[in-house]
Order: C-alpha cells, then sequence, then structure tokens
C-alpha cells in the first residue's frame, strides 16, 4: 500500500494539467491511468505520433498534446499507465489492478479526470462485427495507422464525425457515404447561439471547414437520415436506411462507423457517491461541482470531459482549477495567491465553453435513439432487446435497478455504460416521466472486472511486510 | 477490415492469433491486428454464441475480450502486443482454468 496526497485517475488533458499544477506545490501526486501511453483518448499515442506523417494528418489540435504530455514527463508525477481502477473508499482508499496484480493506494484526495465515452447508438445490428464507433476507428488511426481497407460508410451527426471525415481523406482513405443523421432545421435551433459561439470564432471556423472539404472532395452526403440498420449474420454485409424525407435504400457495407456524440465517463463518480444532475442539452447526467471542481463529497474532485462535456482546451483549465484549489485545501498554496491565479483561468475556461451551446443544439441527438425497435438489442453484453426492456415497464414502475435484476440488463463485463441511458430513455418514455427521475443504474464495485487471482494478490500485498 | 497505412518495419513482431503467426507492429493493440485479418471477430457471446469484434477501442464494452497467454477475457483493445505472443479468440463465457492449464479448460463445465 502506497500513500500520496493527490490521486489522479486518468493521465489525459485533465489529469496531464492536474498533476502538473500539483507538483508546483509539491503535492504527493500519483497518476494512475488505463491505456499505455499519457494523453487520453483526444491525444492517444501523441508522444510516439505527433512527429510523425500521421500526426499531419491528425492536425494541429492533436499535435498540441506532445508538449502537455512533456511537461507531465517532466513533473515527477508518479505515472502508472496500464492500471486498472476498480473501487474507490470514502477516506480515501483506491484499489487499482495493474499486469494482473491488485494493489491499493491511500490519497488525501482524488481528482477524477475519467473523460468521455461515446454515447451508445442502439439500432438493429449495431452488435454486429464491422460496426464500429467513430472514435474506435480514429483511435485505430492514432494508435495504430491504420484505417478501414474499403469504402466505409460513417452514421452520425457531430464535430468528431466531420474530423475523422476529413482526418481519412488526409490519409488516403476511401469514403462510401456520409449518412447524416442531424435532424432538419437545426441550424435554426443553434443561430440563437451563434453570437456567443462566436467568441470561439476559430473552432466554428474549423468545423465549417471540415463540412466543406467533404462537399470539396466529392463524398456522397445522404442528409437527414433517421433510422439505419445493419444486416448480416456473422458480420455486417449491408446497410439499410431511412430519411425524413421517405427515401429508403440498402447498400452493401464491409465498416460502418457510427457516432452521436459523446457523454462524460461518470461511474467513478457515481461509485464514490457524488451527487449528479440530469443535462437536458447533453442528454446525460453529471457530477454536481464548485467553481473548483470539488464534488459532494469533499476532497473528490471531477475534471476534463468526466464533469460535463467541454473539450480538450476546457479540460486542461478544469484540471488546473482542481489541483489548485487542492494545493489550497492541503495548507501546500496561500489561499490569497491561489484565488488570484483562478481568476484568468475562470476566465479563460468562459470562452472555451462559448461553443457549446451551439453544437449542442446544432447536433443534440435525433430521438429515435432513445426509442430503439423492440428487436435491437440494449444491453450489448447479456443481449437484452427493447422489448424485455419495455416488457419490465409495463408490469409495475420500475427504475433502472429493478429492470437490471429482472432482466440482467447492465449487469455484464461494461456494467451498464453501453445500456444505462438507453434504459433509463426507454423507462422515461414507457412511464411518461422525465428521464432525470427516472435515475441511472446505481454503480457498484468493482468498476471494471477484477479476478479472483487479482484480488488473492492484493491480499498477499497487504499482510507481508 | 481495416488496413495499415505504413509498413511496421524495424517495429515489426509476430503474434499468434488463433496458432497462425500474424505480422503486427510494437506499441499497437491486440485488437488493432485483430480488425486487419479476414476475420475480425475477436469473441462470442456467453448468452446467444453471437460473434462479437472490436466496438468502442478504449475499454468500455468490452467487445474485444479474448484469450491472451492463456488468460481469459483480456481487453484486447488495452493490451499491446509482444514478440511471440499467443492470442485466442474467445468461445463464450470465461472459464476457471485456462487452456494452458494442467486440469484443461472443460473439467469444471461452462
Amino acid at each position: 500500500m502506497s500513500k500520496v496526497d493527490l490521486l489522479v485517475v486518468g493521465a489525459g488533458p485533465a489529469g496531464m494539467a492536474a498533476a502538473v499544477t500539483a507538483r508546483r506545490f509539491g503535492l504527493d501526486v500519483l497518476v494512475v491511468d488505463d491505456q499505455p501511453a499519457p494523453g487520453g483518448q483526444i491525444w492517444r499515442a501523441v508522444e510516439t505520433v505527433a512527429a510523425s506523417a500521421r500526426g499531419v494528418i491528425l492536425g494541429d489540435a492533436y499535435r498540441d498534446g506532445k508538449s502537455a504530455a512533456e511537461a507531465f514527463r517532466a513533473s515527477a508525477a508518479v505515472y502508472q499507465p496500464g492500471s486498472q481502477l476498480w473501487q474507490i473508499e470514502p477516506g480515501f482508499r483506491a484499489f487499482v489492478t495493474r499486469d494482473g496484480k491488485a494493489r491499493s493506494i491511500e490519497a488525501s484526495a482524488v481528482i477524477l479526470a475519467t473523460g468521455a465515452q461515446e454515447r451508445p447508438v442502439p439500432f438493429p445490428g449495431w452488435t454486429l462485427p464491422g460496426v464500429l464507433t467513430v472514435g474506435a476507428a480514429q483511435i485505430l488511426l492514432k494508435s495504430a495507422g491504420q484505417v478501414p481497407a474499403k469504402p466505409f460508410w460513417l452514421a452520425g451527426s457531430g464535430p468528431l464525425a466531420l474530423l475523422y471525415l476529413t482526418q481519412l481523406l488526409r490519409a488516403g482513405g476511401q469514403i462510401a457515404g456520409y449518412l447524416d443523421t442531424t435532424p432538419p432545421r437545426r441550424l435554426g435551433a443553434a443561430l440563437p447561439h451563434l453570437p456567443r459561439a462566436l467568441r470561439a470564432a476559430g473552432d466554428l471556423a474549423k468545423g465549417l471547414g471540415w463540412m466543406m472539404a467533404l462537399r470539396r472532395r466529392g463524398v456522397r452526403i445522404v442528409k437527414h437520415v433517421v433510422d439505419v440498420e445493419a444486416i448480416g449474420s456473422d458480420k455486417i454485409e449491408a446497410i439499410r436506411y431511412r430519411t425524413t424525407g421517405g427515401e429508403q435504400r440498402t447498400v452493401a457495407a464491409e465498416i460502418l462507423l457510427v457516432h452521436e456524440g459523446i457523454v462524460p465517463n461518470i461511474h467513478a463518480s457515481l461509485a464514490l457517491g457524488c451527487n449528479v444532475q440530469w443535462r437536458d442539452d447533453q442528454d446525460c447526467y453529471v457530477p454536481i461541482l464548485d467553481p473548483w471542481g470539488e464534488s459532494s463529497q469533499a476532497n473528490v474532485f471531477v475534471a476534463g470531459d468526466a464533469a460535463g462535456i467541454a473539450g480538450a482546451k476546457a479540460a486542461v483549465i478544469g484540471g488546473e482549477l482542481a489541483a489548485l484549489r487542492i494545493a489550497m485545501k492541503l495548507k501546500r498554496a496561500g489561499e490569497a495567491k491561489a484565488i488570484a491565479a483562478a481568476k484568468p483561468l475562470r476566465h479563460r475556461l468562459a470562452r472555451e465553453r462559448a461553443l457549446r451551446p451551439f453544437l449542442e443544439a446544432m447536433f443534440r441527438p435525433r430521438r429515435q435513439i432513445f426509442a430503439p425497435s423492440d428487436d435491437t438489442i440494449v444491453c450489448r453484453c447479456e443481449e437484452v432487446t427493447a422489448r424485455d426492456i419495455r416488457a419490465m415497464a409495463a408490469i409495475g414502475r420500475p427504475g433502472p435497478n429493478q429492470v437490471k435484476a429482472f432482466t440482467r440488463a447492465g449487469m455484464g463485463p461494461c456494467q451498464g455504460r453501453q445500456c444505462g441511458y438507453t434504459v433509463t430513455h426507454i423507462l422515461a418514455e414507457a412511464e411518461n416521466r422525465p428521464a432525470a427521475d427516472v435515475g441511472f443504474y446505481r454503480v457498484r464495485p468493482p468498476l471494471k472486472p477484477v479476478t479472483l487471482g487479482e484480488l488473492a494478490s492484493l491480499d498477499q500485498l497487504e499482510t507481508t511486510p | 477490415m481495416f488496413r495499415k497505412l505504413h509498413d511496421a518495419g524495424v517495429n515489426g513482431v509476430t503474434i499468434y492469433i488463433d496458432d497462425a503467426p500474424i505480422a503486427a507492429e510494437a506499441g499497437e493493440s491486440i485488437a488493432a491486428v485483430l480488425l486487419r485479418q479476414e476475420e475480425i471477430w475477436s469473441r462470442t457471446t456467453p448468452a446467444t454464441q453471437a460473434k462479437r469484434a472490436p466496438y468502442c477501442m478504449m475499454g468500455v464494452c468490452f467487445d474485444c475480450l479474448a484469450e491472451v497467454d492463456g488468460v481469459a477475457s483480456v481487453q484486447t483493445c488495452l493490451t499491446t502486443v509482444r514478440d511471440g505472443m499467443r492470442v485466442a479468440r474467445q468461445r463464450g463465457k470465461r472459464s476457471l482454468i485456462s487452456k494452458g492449464s494442467l486440469i484443461g479448460k472443460r473439467s469444471l463445465g461452462a
């Protein structure tokens, strides 16, 4: 067992920035992360890839990560990659598995910088081999330098979809077509947020540039796609899609990438009992935080996209603010100095967040993904369908935890990361109450699967001096 | 199926997927290598034996589970390749005893 001032969970933009700031105030910092190298998902493999030809394909926002990773390495924070966190007890005692061995860590404060995951998009056939998320394809480009071997289809909406398509064209990949699922008249809904979004005009222009690049290259774009289905027995063979205009087509496909935005990873926050609130504009739960990022649990902070989606630049600032406050609370930083240091950070944070309301209105996911057809698998792990969930809703007024007990939805290894929000939405619709009222699965340890062997290794470490 | 944009060159290693030797690059994940194969699937599900392949590539879907060097249910998207590594596509539930053990895979029942 080891003891540190600060445990940071996650080595993405927020986690790295938090560690660097905390080290500046002389705190003992341990950073655990499940990936093999620092950078999080946005800067995956950035240390080795930024300077290569692939770095040019991925663009400047990606290459920015290199200096962040260098500062993190230079900070002398203890960094343990390849580590899976599976439990945090109040006080704090965290349990982590690395290389098949478990260990516990005591910490005075915790920063959860666990990032985001792509919003689960259930539709018939989404479990077939060959259906991947856009984020998965982008990770393959970053970390393995690989692209779909043949022209592929992308169905979805949002900035990441456009960014990936642009990167893929730069890499010499081929696109069969982009099924744009952004509903009609979204620009009208987003326009009222435009004046504020202009504070982040650079990012706005970048997004428009991606769209223009796709048009210039003659990429086939089908607008207002409302239903998508993957067809095949052992793997995807075809896609059937339908537009709001009633156009319906079936096309051959070997790879289908899907994307409907990202949501915060809140499993660790929930497990620690941090209060969360429903965000209607982001269709997800976010932890309730004070202006420093401290949650309802004293000395538990949440920073970066895990606190609500705002992107990498905002994540860096969130990490810095949380570390400042912890340095203040542990009496390593003077209060006046820390408050003064936070002021310009908050100013920059407001600017970084200026584009969000526009993006959220523009790319709010179509309602269909929250109301999958009866035959659609909702829980990928236990293969529970939307019909099974609705049957439960019909016999009572269950919440997600009753549905979990009755159907096993959410009981598999992913612990509800792929079905949680769908179950919440299906129950909300069936029981005619808001999603905020339905709630989410109760998250229990272990947060990630842990073997008996790993638990036994923990016992040995604890008892032998 | 996916293809690599570059040649692995000096970083080339060999791993074995269901006993077949496969070229890979140091630093990449096992899941990335699986996705370059004719058969991209990594496991079958415990509930209906349906085939699954890597889906999220960031450790949150658990569809890329496979048996790696005798250890079942390894998240192959979080595990980087090592020269000589043996990967077996996983069929159904993990068993308590791995293929490599003395007792044998099926003796404890599924």
